[in-house]
């Protein structure tokens, strides 16, 4: 047991970590449950409507949510719930979160994966052939695009495309996700660009500035004077520099899970991303936390995947040992 | 690779024509807010409206010339304010070291952990406390990583000679801190600022996209987009209009940032 977790060993490391994220996502709904109370608004009013309710009705919902149960207190029964598996009813649905998450978390996750796949096919080889091309009309043309790429914002590049694709050329469906299969994956086409045009311009510099300080190692000189053709020293610099790419992968799609917000408004998409803006404005406590709690844990555990991987493909690192 | 010097110019004429529109919106634009309910949308190149009019039947031009305002006097004081936060904290830290510079550290290790756009979404939306308010909690969020910045800076500053110097001339801490390790990490300072605008004008117009921040009838880009895409078959200025000119203004800001801090780590190179 003791050489298991000893310093530096893997088991020690992932202990550390998960107990790191473990406190970070009590802490976050903490806060989240400490903002929900602090700032005005009253869910229960939300529910009733504009038109004024009578005290029994607000009485009513208040004691079914524990609205009406001091702060402290509502905190350790959510806290209670949720550690045995119940994350709750919505409040403005009245369907327990789970439920209302399993619909959407699909949708959400389908949108990741497919800017995810856009993402890996056009900012890993644009990177390198750039960087092969260093300063050539290509390299620039490619660079600047990318520029444009990590500045602008995702929900107005969306709404142009959506504009141009959708509405003048009417290629692409405009609202929506679609009845399900082809259809909603046909539906995701430009949200999905919209979020690779952002993140893949991040991955194509990333990938760009990794295979040209590669490219000026001693080694690749001393590759070509021995006589290696080209073609051999390329995929020897590209094993070399291709490690922190994959392994900044990892940590795109996380952030792609959580970026996903403002394309599913956007693009009016039934995810989880626009389920939380309008919970948000509702103050549906149970939605909110659920929502922000699993986005959290996604990304805390796909960057804790990425260190694992690093472990994995890094000799350097398994040498050293992590943490 | 050499760029030429067009970078910051192609940068700066964008910018310097957003700053007209800040600073003489209501020469420009007397009529942005003026509502129109019976005409209501129309397309552009409607008489007297080149862009078109919104659903309450306002000039999409003069809105939108008015909306620069509040989508760019925000970011720049987040920017300053986080800046501000991230020098003082980051300066104690990186130079007195010790438990001090453990906990600020650690707190901002805790705020990076976290899904900034998530968390900006979840708490500005919640707090819901208008322009001001939203500023803060940016200006919150977005310090950890001037402190960061700062604290490296401080650090990599402590071991250079001049800072030995102060030190035997019996300099008090405070005073070598602000008077000589601060200004030279200003340069560096000045270009993770402008960096941070451009976040900022982002993450700012994006909380306005959604609905938090910006009141109503209040003239900004982002509230103008979200508003304009309702509208998309009917007027295509209500979404290309503000869309072009958020687009333009981060990329600008971005081009700029980016050049200063590649001039910078150049001539850090050279040195």
């Amino acid at each position: 047991m003791r050489g298991l977790f000893a310093k530096g060993s893997v088991a020690r490391f992932v202990a550390i970590r998960l107990a790191a994220t473990f406190v970070l996502l009590l802490a976050l709904s903490f806060i989240v449950f400490g903002l929900l109370h602090l700032t005005p608004g009253d869910p229960a009013r939300n529910l009733l409507g504009p038109k004024n309710p009578s005290p029994e009705a607000l009485a009513a919902i208040r004691e079914k949510y524990r609205l009406d149960q001091p702060f402290l207190r509502q905190y350790a029964l959510w806290l209670g719930d949720v550690v045995r598996g119940r994350l709750g009813t919505s409040i403005r649905n009245n369907t327990p979160v789970t439920t209302l998450l399993a619909d959407r978390v699909v949708l959400t996750f389908q949108l990741a994966v497919f800017a995810f796949g856009l993402t890996i096919v056009l900012g890993v080889p644009l990177g390198i052939a750039a960087a092969w091309r260093a300063g050539s009309a290509f390299d620039r043309t490619v660079s600047v695009t990318s520029i444009v790429g990590v500045g602008a914002p995702s929900y107005a590049v969306g709404l142009l495309l959506l504009y141009v694709f959708g509405v003048w050329l009417d290629i692409f469906p405009v609202y929506g996700s679609g009845d399900g299969g082809l259809d909603t994956w046909w539906h995701l086409v430009l949200p999905a660009i919209t979020l690779a045009f952002g993140i893949g311009a991040l991955v194509f510099k990333l990938t760009r500035t990794a295979v040209v300080a590669e490219l000026q190692q001693d080694y690749v000189a001393f590759a070509y004077s021995r006589g290696l053709d080209q073609r051999q020293v390329r995929l020897l610099v590209l094993r070399n520099a291709l490690i922190p790419v994959a392994t900044s992968l990892g940590l795109v799609f996380g952030f792609l899970f959580g970026g996903t917000i403002l394309v599913e408004v956007t693009f009016a998409l039934g995810g989880i991303g626009g389920l939380l803006a309008s919970s948000v404005t509702f103050k549906d406590i149970p939605v909110v936390q659920a929502i922000t709690l699993l986005t959290a844990t996604v990304i805390a555990l796909t960057a804790l995947g990425v260190d694992l991987l690093y472990y994995v493909v890094d000799p350097r690192v398994r040498k050293r040992g992590l943490g | 690779m050499k760029r030429p010097p067009l970078t910051p110019i192609i940068a700066a004429v964008p910018l310097a024509i957003v700053g007209v529109f800040v600073v003489g919106s209501s020469w420009l634009a007397p009529d942005a807010t003026n509502q129109d309910i019976l005409t209501g949308a129309t397309p552009p190149g409607t008489s007297g409206h080149p862009f078109g009019t919104d659903q309450l039947g306002r000039d999409i031009w003069q809105f939108a010339l008015a909306g620069a305002r509040s989508a760019v006097v925000g970011p720049i004081v987040i920017a300053l304010g986080s800046m501000l936060i991230g020098l003082v904290l980051g300066t104690i830290a990186g130079y007195l070291g010790g438990y001090l510079d453990l906990l600020l550290s650690k707190y901002a290790d805790l705020l990076l952990a976290l899904p900034t756009t998530l968390i900006a979404l979840v708490v500005a939306g919640l707090v819901d406390g208008g322009y001001w308010v939203t500023v803060l909690v940016l200006v919150v969020l977005f310090s950890p990583t001037d402190i960061r910045m700062a604290r490296g800076a401080v650090i990599a500053q402590s071991t250079q000679p001049y800072i030995e110097s102060a030190r035997v001339l019996g300099l008090s801490r405070f005073r070598i801190m602000f008077r000589h390790v601060v200004p030279n990490v200003l340069p560096i300072a000045f270009t993770t600022m402008l960096l941070n605008v451009a976040f900022a004008l982002v993450a700012m117009s994006a909380l306005s996209f959604l609905g938090f921040g910006v009141g109503p009838g209040t003239p900004d880009w982002g509230r103008q987009l979200s508003d304009g895409r309702n509208l998309i078959g009917r007027n295509w200025g209500a979404v290309v209009v503000p869309g072009v000119l958020i687009i333009i203004t981060a990329v600008s800001v971005n081009l700029l940032g980016d050049w200063l801090q590649e001039r910078y780590e150049q001539r850090g190179v050279q040195r």
